[in-house]
């Protein structure tokens, strides 16, 4: 399958204040947040943010608060205004809409989920859900069955009639998440839409959006502060650093090749073993002891199969083909390892 | 000639315009204003002569519709505001109160000025607060503007009135207005900056034009706000029965006047209470429905 890029940014730059345009210069010639802030009085947003997202792919933006994540994303619909820089969705230059297409695009192509859920509170669940198909001008009353049905599919049915006060967070989110998904629009925005529920709500969460991209193949663009949610959901990972692109990866690239400290704080407290597969370990030759497990399986899986079958090395298959072998020993030591910089003690603004 | 008196300009008394100079400023100001008011005080009293009419036919409706009727609509009128039985029977005796202690058309006149008044505040005020909420720019020239009607001493604003459109209802009107519409705009503007962020970025989000934000968005969720400033609109209009009086509108104002230039204790206290129920009365009912108005807002998530 040849992957199309969706949303292609390019040379993006954001400085927040009344003359951000007269400060680019200086930002591309290296002059850092800081130094705008004391001499200039300007705030660094975003710079030389390049990125290119696959249709029909969960990009996630990570990046720990104040690094820019949801300032990018507001670009993608125009929320904000970049300084310098351009957006192009399916070919077509963001930037360079008038009102009426703006307000278009933001009808028909692209939806989007909020943190704090930004529900209408005067509004009964089902009202809430049909306001992107008010926007789009559809009738009322097709718009309620469009959104009943979406409503549905996040598991509120039966709530049509509630106020989203009388609903707990996990519910409202799933109103949010109707209501992006009742425009039927390519792209989805998600803006630490889950950040604000508790754990196991999340995985929830998570898991209901997994299920519905399985059959929608919308192009998503997740942001996250938190690594495992990331892990989980993300196709691509992006990884946000004082406004700056630290690093673009799968989730076995960033894991394995940390390309900083910044990355490797972050990664060092996951869970391995859930995220690394047997393909991505230094395989031996392959010998005919042990059992045959897919190069996709988890280093957590192998080992559970490794147990339950009572051998100690594992056969890595892809297909029919055979690419190596490996020891109970190495998986272990894989999934352990901590990276290099664990020991220091890094802080981050 | 000197800008400062310099004779009478000692460690005691700060600078003073020469008295002359002072005579003829204020001179002036009163000439000018005579001259407009003679040229076009005329032409106010036709622009504003539709509004008597209709203020006369309404206090006209008022008087002579049969008590029982009114009684009705008071009692239904509260009822639909509170929802309560008890709020619709206090209502009812109260008015039945009035009536007996002979106060009913003084009370219907009062009734009529009061609501016209507060109408035309809305109408005007709420717009007003829209504009206001939209620009900085709008709402710096505006705040002080309020800030003058609401604190200048009614009295002040009276001269002029009185001079451009004579004694009665119209101008008592006015002055009414000018005291009682700044809640409403305050409190529509302060309720329309307060919307959440967030829920209008997701207005913007989903492709929202300027209307329908801001009549599916942000007037919605000011409505609160709005409401609590109709209620204040409404008691700081009854509180101006009595100043307005003074300019001939009729109603429970004017026997209070009497009452106080001839030291009738027991006149003056029966008027005044009426006034006092009667504010009481709108008071809790809209009160009642601005709450029933948010109840979504509870979280009850049982039923």
């Amino acid at each position: 399958m040849v992957s199309k890029v969706k949303i292609k940014i390019n040379d993006l730059y954001k400085i927040f204040g009344p003359k951000g345009e007269s400060h680019v210069e200086k930002v591309k010639s290296g002059m850092g947040k800081p130094e705008l802030l004391e001499k200039h009085s300007h705030v660094l947003g975003l710079q030389n943010i390049n990125l290119d997202i696959i249709e029909g792919k969960i990009q996630v933006i990570m990046g720990l608060s104040g690094s820019g994540k949801s300032t990018l994303i507001r670009h993608i619909n125009r929320l904000i205004e970049p300084t310098a820089g351009q957006i192009f969705i399916d070919d077509t230059d963001v930037l360079a809409m008038s009102d009426e297409e703006l307000m278009n695009f933001r009808r028909f192509k692209a939806s989007m989920v909020f943190q704090k859920f930004a529900l209408l509170p005067h509004r009964t669940v089902l009202a809430n859900t049909i306001y992107g198909l008010t926007m789009q001008g559809l009738e009322v009353k097709e718009a309620e069955e469009r959104a009943a049905h979406w409503l549905k599919r996040v598991g509120l049915e039966g709530f049509e009639d509630r106020y989203p006060a009388q609903l707990s967070g996990g519910m409202q989110q799933r109103v949010g998440l109707a209501r992006a998904l009742a425009t039927d629009a390519d792209i989805l925005l998600m803006d630490e839409a889950f950040s604000a529920l508790d754990p196991l709500i999340r995985s929830d969460m998570q898991e209901i959006l997994l299920e519905l991209q399985e059959e929608l193949h919308k192009t998503i663009v997740f942001i996250t502060h938190d690594l495992d949610e990331a892990l989980r959901i993300g196709d691509d990972i992006a990884i946000l650093r004082d406004g700056r692109l630290v690093q673009q990866g799968s989730s076995q690239d960033i894991v394995l090749n940390p390309a900083d400290d910044y990355v490797g704080d972050f990664i060092k407290d996951i869970n391995r073993a859930r995220v690394l597969t047997l393909g991505t370990l230094p395989l031996k030759k392959a010998s005919t002891k042990g059992i045959a497990l897919s190069n996709n399986t988890s280093l957590e899986n192998a080992m559970k199969a490794l147990v339950d079958a009572k051998k100690d090395s594992v056969i890595v298959v892809k297909g029919d083909k055979k690419l190596g072998s490996v020891s109970m020993h190495d998986i272990v030591h894989a999934a352990t390892r901590s990276s290099e910089t664990a020991g220091e003690a890094v802080t981050y603004r | 000639m000197s800008l400062i008196d310099w004779n009478k300009l000692t460690i005691t008394e700060p600078p003073v315009l020469p008295r002359e100079l002072l005579r003829n400023f204020k001179k002036g100001l009163d000439g000018t204003f005579r001259d407009f008011s003679r040229s076009y005080g005329e032409a106010l009293e036709d622009f504003f002569n539709p509004l008597l009419m209709f203020l006369k036919w309404f206090q006209d409706l008022l008087v002579s519709t049969p008590w029982p009727i009114i009684l009705l609509i008071i009692g239904g009128l509260s009822w639909v505001g509170s929802r309560s039985w008890k709020m619709s029977l206090g209502a009812i005796l109260a008015f039945v109160a009035i009536g007996w202690m002979d106060m009913w058309e003084d009370t219907m006149a009062t009734l009529a000025i009061v609501s016209v008044a507060t109408l035309l505040c809305i109408a005007i005020g709420i717009p007003i607060g829209i504009w206001m909420s939209r620009s900085d720019r709008v709402q710096r020239i505006i705040t002080p503007v309020l800030d003058v009607m609401q604190t200048i001493p009614s009295f002040v604003y009276l001269i002029p009135v009185v001079m451009l459109l004579g004694i009665g209802k119209v101008p008592g009107l006015l002055a009414v207005m000018i005291y009682a519409s700044p809640p409403i705009i305050r409190l529509t503007n302060l309720g329309i900056r307060l919307v959440d962020a967030e829920v209008l970025e997701a207005a913007d989000a989903f492709g929202s034009n300027y209307r329908q934000k801001l009549f599916q968005v942000q007037i919605p969720l000011a409505l609160p706000n709005i409401f609590a400033g109709v209620n204040q609109t409404i008691m700081m209009s009854l509180s101006m029965v009595v100043i307005a009086a003074m300019i001939g509108v009729p109603g429970l104002g004017v026997p209070v006047l009497r009452a106080v230039s001839n030291q009738y204790l027991a006149l003056g206290l029966m008027n005044g209470l009426a006034i006092v129920a009667i504010a009481i009365i709108f008071d809790r009912v809209s009160q009642a429905y601005g709450k029933r108005l948010q109840k979504h807002r509870e979280g009850d998530h049982g039923v």
